[in-house]
């Protein structure tokens, strides 16, 4: 008996040792794989006509510049979209409603989270993008903004979620300390709740970001793909073509391992490598405040 | 769920049934195969064709394969294709190379593929020449005044890139047909994944010009009607004016086979060019002949 729960144990361990390592194993592997078909492309296209301002792959311009500023242009839309208006949610329902009307809203907008992308973007281009062309008075309603406002609308649902659950987890203690040397209600939200939950409300907004950079659909569909390159966040107004939907939209057709394919991939990359930066950040400035907030105490 | 089982039990072993009943007669009969290859605009149609044709004769099986019309020219050349599909005419250097190794392309005219320019049916230009809907794409003209029409930003449409019709535009329309020309489209053209995105965007934007295949475009847009050069006449897009030549950005597409086609290829080919299969054409969005 005893030696069988041991070869037991063995084997869970094991199992989970494993699960632990591999999400690992795979992010290691898919980096390798984008470097081995994304880094021939710095040996067929120089620096220079890389780093460009003109795509327009098939008569071999392959300058990025214009889908990496469109995809941080829309991702920068986004996030001043929804990280005010998720971590708004959050504190509203964790701090402020009625249990019944948390219990009701928030499985509701973690259904809006579920929402498919296209039919998201099939939406906003039938309905929020000419809206937006008669409202702004705009020569065309595909423009990164219609394409930040649905991301923002998908960050939402990842937003508020994560962030209500970080709140939620603050001790009832804190609160209480707070209102009983006299804080009000809003000062114990802004300077001791909100405070407490910072880690777990800048991963929701880390992940929230993501998966607007990530997004690929509802991008292609409103975002009007005019490779152009954008400067300022006036450019908002104006088409712009992001790295996803460059990547969805030509990939189908690309004749494997030429030029172009390898681009493609080295756009992969590059997107890969801005995710990893934007968590690399968060985390190390979280991992900072921390480290303050246990000099402080000690 | 029990009833519907019940129910549905039989009806599969009468599909079965029957389903055996003509595999054993099909047997029976000697097969013919057709080996059809080629451009990748036509491969749709080429599809359709097929289909409808082994259904009207079982005992003919035909192959369809995509791949560019280069690469259906190059298998007929190699003799491993009956017919090659090709949405450009056969070049004099794969004729040398087919006559080398004994083999004589022979070409059938089976459809005629055109694209039309539409605008927003607010849009009071209802004319362009080649030459404007040049300078429009390239960004030489950025409003719709400049061509006759309201004080309106021109907000440019098109297929994305990998489109064969993109393609076609650019080397017809943007570089009116120049080989050597290296004009490109304007970087703030918009490029929509979907015909629908094309469509929908000219319908609701009156400052929007958009092309597509004739077949794709719905009545409730505006057409526009093209001149081949300054002064000559403005053509609208119709399977006449297509077939008669006058209509300025359309073309053929074609069949090649090695010789005079024989037998089952003969027939076939025939059928092609009759009523019922070039029905079949303008469902698909392509132009009949004839």
């Amino acid at each position: 008996m005893q030696k069988d729960l041991n070869w037991q144990e063995y084997v869970i361990t094991r199992l989970i040792k494993f699960s632990g390592y591999s999400a690992v194993i795979f992010v290691v592997m898919i980096f390798f794989f984008l470097l081995k078909e994304g880094l021939p492309t710095l040996s067929e296209v120089p620096l220079g006509d890389l780093f460009a301002t003109r795509w327009y792959p098939i008569e071999s311009y392959y300058g990025i510049l214009p889908l990496i500023s469109g995809s941080i242009l829309v991702t920068i839309g986004a996030a001043i979209i929804a990280v005010p208006f998720g971590v708004g949610v959050a504190i509203y329902l964790s701090e402020i409603a009625p249990r019944w009307v948390r219990d009701m809203l928030k499985p509701l907008v973690e259904l809006l989270g579920g929402l498919p992308s296209v039919v998201l973007g099939f939406l906003g281009m039938l309905i929020l993008s000419p809206a937006l062309r008669v409202i702004l008075n705009l020569p065309t309603g595909l423009t990164a903004l219609t394409g930040a406002l649905l991301l923002g609308g998908i960050a939402i649902p990842t937003i508020v979620s994560i962030s209500e659950d970080a709140l939620d987890a603050v001790p009832k203690s804190y609160r209480d300390a707070a209102l009983a040397l006299g804080a009000t209600r809003w000062q114990t939200i802004w300077k001791v709740t909100l405070p407490a939950a910072r880690s777990g409300v800048l991963t929701a907004v880390m992940l929230g970001v993501g998966r607007s950079i990530g997004e690929t659909m509802t991008v292609m569909m409103v975002t009007g793909n005019a490779p152009i390159l954008a400067n300022s966040l006036t450019d908002l107004l104006s088409p712009v073509r992001t790295m996803t939907a460059t990547i969805a939209a030509e990939m189908g057709e690309v004749a494997n391992g030429s030029t172009h394919y390898h681009v493609l991939f080295f756009i992969g990359l590059v997107l890969f490598l801005i995710s990893l930066i934007v968590n690399v950040t968060a985390s190390a400035v979280v991992f900072r405040q921390r480290k303050k907030a246990e000099r402080v105490l000690s | 769920m029990k009833k519907t089982l019940v129910i549905l039990l039989p009806l599969f072993f009468l599909v079965s049934c029957s389903s055996l009943g003509t595999s054993a007669a099909d047997s029976q009969e000697p097969q013919t195969y057709i080996e059809n290859k080629g451009s990748d605009t036509i491969v749709n149609l080429a599809l359709a064709w097929a289909e409808k044709y082994q259904i009207d004769n079982p005992d003919i099986s035909i192959s369809v394969t995509g791949g560019g019309s280069g690469t259906g020219i190059a298998a007929l050349v190699n003799g491993t294709v009956d017919i090659a599909n090709a949405s450009r005419q056969i070049k004099q250097k794969e004729i040398d190379l087919a006559n080398e190794d004994g083999i004589e392309p022979m070409e059938h005219i089976i459809a005629g593929d055109a694209i039309a320019v539409v605008v927003n049916p607010s849009n009071p230009v209802n004319e362009l020449t080649l030459q404007q809907i040049s300078d429009i794409y390239s960004g030489v003209y950025t409003n719709w005044s400049e061509v006759g029409g309201d004080d309106r930003p021109i907000v440019r449409l098109s297929r994305e890139t990998n489109s064969g019709t993109h393609v076609y535009f650019l080397e017809t329309v943007v570089r009116l047909g120049d080989e050597e020309s290296e004009t490109l489209f304007s970087t703030n053209t918009l490029l929509l994944p979907s015909s629908e995105g094309i469509i929908s965007e000219v319908r609701q934007n009156p400052n929007a010009i958009g092309y597509d295949g004739l077949g794709y475009v719905p009545e409730d847009l505006n057409i526009i009607a093209i001149a081949p050069e300054e002064g000559d006449v403005y053509v609208l897009p119709s399977v006449e004016s297509v077939n008669n030549g006058t209509y300025a950005i359309a073309r053929d597409l074609y069949m090649y086979t090695n010789g005079e086609p024989t037998g089952e290829i003969a027939i076939y080919l025939e059928w092609i060019l009759s009523a019922e299969a070039q029905e079949i054409v303008q469902e698909l969005g392509f132009v009949p002949i004839n």
